[in-house]
């Protein structure tokens, strides 16, 4: 950590009801840095930001400002600025009178406020239009009076919550360089949230990427596009190849039934690992000593700048890759990928394992149901753990034989299979590896087979 | 008159039959003598009668009173009925509302009863009690509509430039929910005006209104006067309707 982070983040939690959205968030933002809070909607991105602005208490852990506990401090005491979603505008004023709202009330001399007011317009290109109707406004000229607005108070931290989301595409990026050239300008602290992967490469310092109340990982963009910490990130950021891998020994990883040369280190001697291989990092060559497997191209696509191609390998798996040049559909190509492009990433979970108690002979009660099972070797009433593989749970699209029923939360691709991640109506999470195509929301009956499930000891929860 | 124009024709015969056809009767009861002669007389005595317009005079006042008491009391309820903090039931909207589901004049009827009950003297004091109690949910459905639509990402800006709770309340809550207001104040203010069995049974007709003189003149046949008299309030609710569709464009 360094040493005076002007915002420390320590042990946040908060539940709404139920659902747990942020658990055990730590964090720090260094001064005059531009973080950016980036992952899915409902991964409590923007519930950080609201607990920061004030407008959310948490259930426990403290937020510091410049090493002072701002927990309990009220809104308008923080000095922090917001830039809302959808603008906020007061209707009610016009532009002038948004801009100088916050200087009104700190009763600034009217000679002065004119100044700053005329100041922070002339800052987002916006000084013509000091007598306008807020609601006569484009939604980007909105969007520069709403910055205006927040940056004429000088806070020490500025808080962007989705703020180019309603614009559309060209309008995003001409705001994009030119919220980048405010902060270098203003130095000041930006805390910005966003789901767009590519906005937030674009204009971090640094990424904290977000799902389901966690933090993923923490780091520059080019850390977090080049070396995601674990699918999830690989997924959520830029396009990617995630596989299932072996990490024979240092240095050399299997995947696709190849071997392969890599740079990681330290996961151990055949260790089961996920396997992520960007699409622009895997090379067609012409050279046969230079080929580590062949595939046929399946589909080709023109993407603009590169071809996008889907190709399916010799040994049955299908790969993404980007290339400047398009190699028609149906050829056989010879592919490559240098050590230094594959990234390894320790595995999650390699199965399945709940929390559950024999309920009786043969039977046991995980995830708020009852299985049948071998629990030959167990006492009725005893805490155990039950695994079941991932390949082993069976997704139904009705609920009649299924033994109970979730939500598609998550899919990831891996180049022969789904991974998906299922959400039962108790909020727990199933693991599934399946051939079938579902979409993320599909309402699906899961079964588990009895012989499937296998009973080990509390807490080992190993295999 | 194509297909479409056609389907308001029904509309368009019962706008003229219910309201173009009586308002016109009244404008030509109002310029006439008992034998059908033009005259601007009517109009004129009631501009010379002295009665008349205390009676007028008073009315307005009552009228301003009630609605003011209305807003005094009605804005705090719909306040409190809008915040998610404070009311967490839909129910209690209702409540408030239902007493508009019972006939004004049996509810007039009843606090009549109440008051005499309970020796209360009958005057101004009852009347304005049984007419803030007639009009309330009048005043307060608008208003609560407007704070309940109210996007509360403005509140919420609003304190993040630095307004405290109150001053969230005077610079964007109140400018904003002005609207309700005011449609609260004309749905309580015109019908003040022109009532008249409020008056008679909360005053034992010791409180004439305006609506009571009107009444009284239909009442005894003098339909020439009543009608002018009727015309002076239709005048005047056309007033209050432009000077109310003027307001949002001034803020």
């Amino acid at each position: 950590m360094p040493k005076n982070p002007i915002i420390q983040i320590e042990h946040l939690s908060k539940s709404f009801g139920d659902k747990q959205v942020l658990s055990d968030i730590n964090l720090y933002v260094r001064k005059g840095e531009f973080i950016t809070l980036l992952g899915p909607s409902g991964c409590g991105k923007t519930t950080l930001l609201r607990m920061l602005g004030g407008f959310t208490a948490p259930d426990s852990g403290r937020i510091l400002l410049e090493g002072k506990d701002i927990s309990d401090v009220p809104p308008y005491r923080r000095p922090l600025n917001t830039v809302f979603q959808r603008y906020a505008l007061f209707p009610h004023l016009d532009v002038y009178d948004n801009v100088a709202f916050g200087l009104k009330l700190q009763k600034v001399p009217e000679a002065d406020i004119e100044k700053r007011v005329k100041k922070v317009l002339k800052l987002v290109s916006m000084s013509d239009y000091e007598d306008r109707d807020v609601n006569s406004l484009s939604g980007g000229q909105q969007q520069r009076v709403a910055i205006a607005r927040a940056l004429i108070n000088q806070p020490r931290v500025l808080l962007l919550d989705e703020p180019l989301a309603a614009l559309d595409l060209k309008m995003r990026k001409d705001m994009q360089i030119e919220l980048k050239e405010m902060h270098r300008k203003l130095g000041i602290t930006f805390i910005y949230v966003t789901h767009d992967q590519e906005e937030a490469l674009t204009l971090s310092d640094t990424i904290v990427v977000m799902n389901e109340g966690k933090i993923q990982q923490i780091g520059t963009p080019i850390d977090i596009y080049n070396e995601p910490v674990n699918a999830f990130v690989a997924d959520f950021i830029g396009d990617s190849n995630i596989l299932n891998g072996k990490m024979f020994r240092d240095r050399r990883v299997a995947f696709i039934k190849h071997e392969f040369d890599c740079v990681d280190e330290g996961f151990g001697e055949n260790v089961s690992v996920d396997v992520v291989v960007r699409p622009e990092d895997i090379y067609f060559t012409n050279d046969p000593a230079k080929c580590q497997f062949t595939a046929k191209v399946n589909s080709c696509t023109f993407k603009g700048v590169h071809y996008e191609m889907w190709v399916d390998t010799d040994t049955g798996y299908e790969l993404m890759i980007q290339d400047y040049d398009p190699y028609p559909v149906g050829s056989e190509v010879m592919l490559y990928i240098d050590p230094d492009d594959i990234q390894v990433m320790k595995k999650e979970r390699r199965f399945n394992a709940f929390p559950a108690r024999v309920t009786g002979e043969g039977r046991v009660m995980f995830l708020d149901t009852e299985f049948e099972c071998n629990t030959e070797g167990f006492a009725v009433d005893e805490a155990v753990t039950a695994t079941v593989r991932f390949e082993k749970v069976d997704l139904l699209d009705h609920e009649e034989e299924a033994d109970l029923t979730g939500n598609v939360v998550f899919i990831l691709y891996k180049g022969d299979h789904y991974h998906l991640t299922v959400k039962t109506e108790t909020g727990e999470n199933i693991w599934v590896d399946t051939n079938d195509i579902w979409d993320k929301g599909d309402f699906v009956g899961i079964k588990i087979l009895p012989a499937d499930i296998k009973l080990v000891k509390a807490e080992s929860g190993d295999e | 008159m194509n297909k479409r124009t056609g389907w308001a024709l029904p509309y368009f015969i019962f706008l003229v039959l219910f309201v173009v056809l009586p308002l016109l009767l009244i404008v030509v009861y109002a310029l006439q003598d008992g034998s059908g002669h033009f005259t601007l007389a009517n109009l004129g005595k009631f501009f010379t009668d002295r009665d008349s317009l205390s009676t007028f005079a008073l009315s307005i006042e009552v009228a301003i009173e009630n609605t003011v008491l209305c807003i005094l009391i009605g804005y705090p309820a719909a306040y409190i009925l809008a915040d998610k903090n404070l009311n967490r039931s839909a129910v209690t909207v209702v409540l408030f509302i239902l007493p508009m589901w019972i006939n004004a004049l049996m509810r007039t009827l009843a606090t009549a009863e109440l008051f005499t009950m309970a020796g209360v003297q009958l005057g101004k004091g009852t009347l304005l009690f049984g007419m803030c109690y007639d009009y309330l949910p009048f005043m307060i459905y608008p208003i609560y509509n407007q704070l309940n639509k109210m996007d509360k990402s403005y509140a919420e800006a609003a304190q993040d430039l630095g307004a405290t709770p109150r001053e969230v309340f005077r610079k964007v809550t109140l400018p904003l929910s002005m609207p309700g207001v005011w449609s609260g104040v004309m749905m309580v203010f015109m019908p003040t005006v022109s009532t008249f069995a409020i008056s008679e049974f909360l005053t034992n007709n010791k409180i004439k209104l305006f609506g009571t003189i009107i009444q009284e003149n239909i009442n005894n046949s003098m339909w020439n006067y009543g009608a002018a008299l009727s015309l002076v309030m239709l005048i005047i609710i056309a007033i209050t309707t432009m000077l109310q569709k003027e307001e949002p464009d001034e803020s």
